[in-house]
């Protein structure tokens, strides 16, 4: 068999796009287009994010998931995304991989959420191989019991995305913006943020994990590397995502009154 | 053994719900049903529409429905909301064109009623049809239960 540089025969393209620092709501806004507006199959890696934000799943309330009052206070951007799953802290240190697949092009995966998390799986099964005890557990990627990895899917008629925002580096304050989560997978046993999550760069370098993470998609697609003006062309201007930033009034109504408080002469 | 499977047989019979014990997922005979799993009862020109046995049981545990606003225009085979499960919306689509005539308020508050009466109180939006010609796009009752074996055994 004849293979040609970066092509694969037989195997269904994949176009790769590497993003460095691209805003999160920005990365959204492209991967929901993608999802609804192309036909092709894309994989995003986006290395880190510019500023702090805090980003919910399609049907998170504020009230339940955030430390409202820490986050008006430090002005933390609150994004409401397209996929289901639940709330992160992300920043310079996070690195997100995307999928964005036709369901015809992924054979023996059903576009449903548990077939396409533990495809997803054996994917990274093959980036972390002799790394780390790495598991799939409970739709979360940990190392032992310890999550480095929360994902997050949205499934349409024919094609579905499946997006991983990792945990590379984070800075422990940024974990106090989020409540424990009434939802929560049985494996956390309660245990608050610090104790349930763990830093990929303790296990393997970023360069790394980004050219296995290519290498472990590589062997299910053709992979192209395309620049983000490849985004454009199959979609056209004409799209409006569901993924926003909610505004200050939102979160202060989230908030609920507060107790006016009064000063004491003395 | 035999005889309670015989029971449940006839009693599925009467109830108008064939089983097929592959998945135990149930079809209803009168209904007519979409390839993306979504199955519609027709009532003159009144349409009422949900997603099927099969695919709550695929999906998992359905914690939010969303869906869309009375008034809207609905096209046939278009998604018109979403159903959260495990980390994923899910899509659901109209297997009708029409207009939105009511929503089930009751998913808001109670959303698992999609997993545990996916045929009666599940139900997620009324549409008032405007082309009952589309309806002979979809399947009946036998093609829809073959169409999901065929699609559990490629997997």
């Amino acid at each position: 068999m004849i293979q040609q540089q970066g092509k694969k025969v037989g195997l269904p393209l994949m176009n790769l796009v590497r993003l460095n620092r691209t805003p999160i709501l920005k990365q959204l806004h492209l991967e929901e287009k993608l999802l609804r507006k192309s036909s092709t199959n894309w994989c995003i890696i986006n290395d880190g994010t510019d500023t702090p934000a805090i980003v919910m799943g399609i049907s998170g309330k504020p009230s339940e998931l955030l430390e409202i009052g820490s986050v008006l206070r430090d002005q933390v951007p609150v994004i409401k995304r397209f996929t289901g799953g639940g709330t992160v802290v992300v920043d310079k240190g996070t690195v997100f991989v995307t999928l964005i697949c036709n369901k015809d092009d992924v054979p023996g995966v059903q576009p449903y959420p548990r077939s396409i998390m533990s495809w997803s799986g054996l994917l990274y099964n093959q980036v972390f191989k002799g790394i780390a005890d790495f598991q799939l557990r409970e739709n979360d990627y940990v190392f032992g019991n310890r999550k480095f990895g929360g994902n997050a899917q949205s499934i349409t008629k024919n094609r579905w995305i499946h997006h991983t925002s990792f945990l590379w580096d984070y800075a422990e304050g940024n974990m106090a913006f989020l409540k424990q989560p009434a939802r929560a997978p049985e494996y956390r046993m309660e245990r608050g943020h610090t104790e349930f999550i763990c830093r990929m760069n303790e296990y393997l370098p970023r360069t790394d994990f980004i050219e296995k993470t290519t290498e472990a998609v590589e062997t299910y697609f053709s992979v192209k590397n395309v620049n983000l003006e490849a985004t454009e062309e199959p979609c056209g201007a004409e799209f409006v995502p569901s993924t926003r930033l909610l505004s200050k009034q939102e979160l202060e109504e989230a908030l609920g009154p507060q107790p006016e408080i009064i000063g004491v002469s003395v | 053994m035999a005889s309670r499977l015989l029971w449940a047989s006839r009693a599925a019979s009467y109830l108008r719900i064939s089983v097929f014990h592959r998945g135990f997922s149930s079809v209803i005979k009168d209904l007519k049903y979409a390839d993306s799993h979504e199955w519609v009862k027709v009532d003159g020109n009144s349409a009422t529409i949900g997603i099927t046995d099969h695919a709550q049981d695929h999906l998992g545990d359905v914690v939010y429905v969303e869906l869309p606003e009375v008034g809207v225009t609905v096209k046939q085979d278009a998604s018109f909301g979403a159903v959260e499960s495990v980390k994923a919306t899910s899509d659901v689509n109209s297997p009708v064109s029409g207009k939105v005539v009511e929503v089930n308020e009751e998913l808001s508050s109670s959303p698992a009623l999609v997993n545990s009466s996916p045929y009666e109180d599940g139900w997620i939006i009324k549409v008032e049809m405007d082309n009952a010609g589309e309806l002979k796009k979809l399947m009946d009752a036998d093609q829809y239960t073959k169409f999901c074996e065929e699609e559990d055994s490629k997997h």
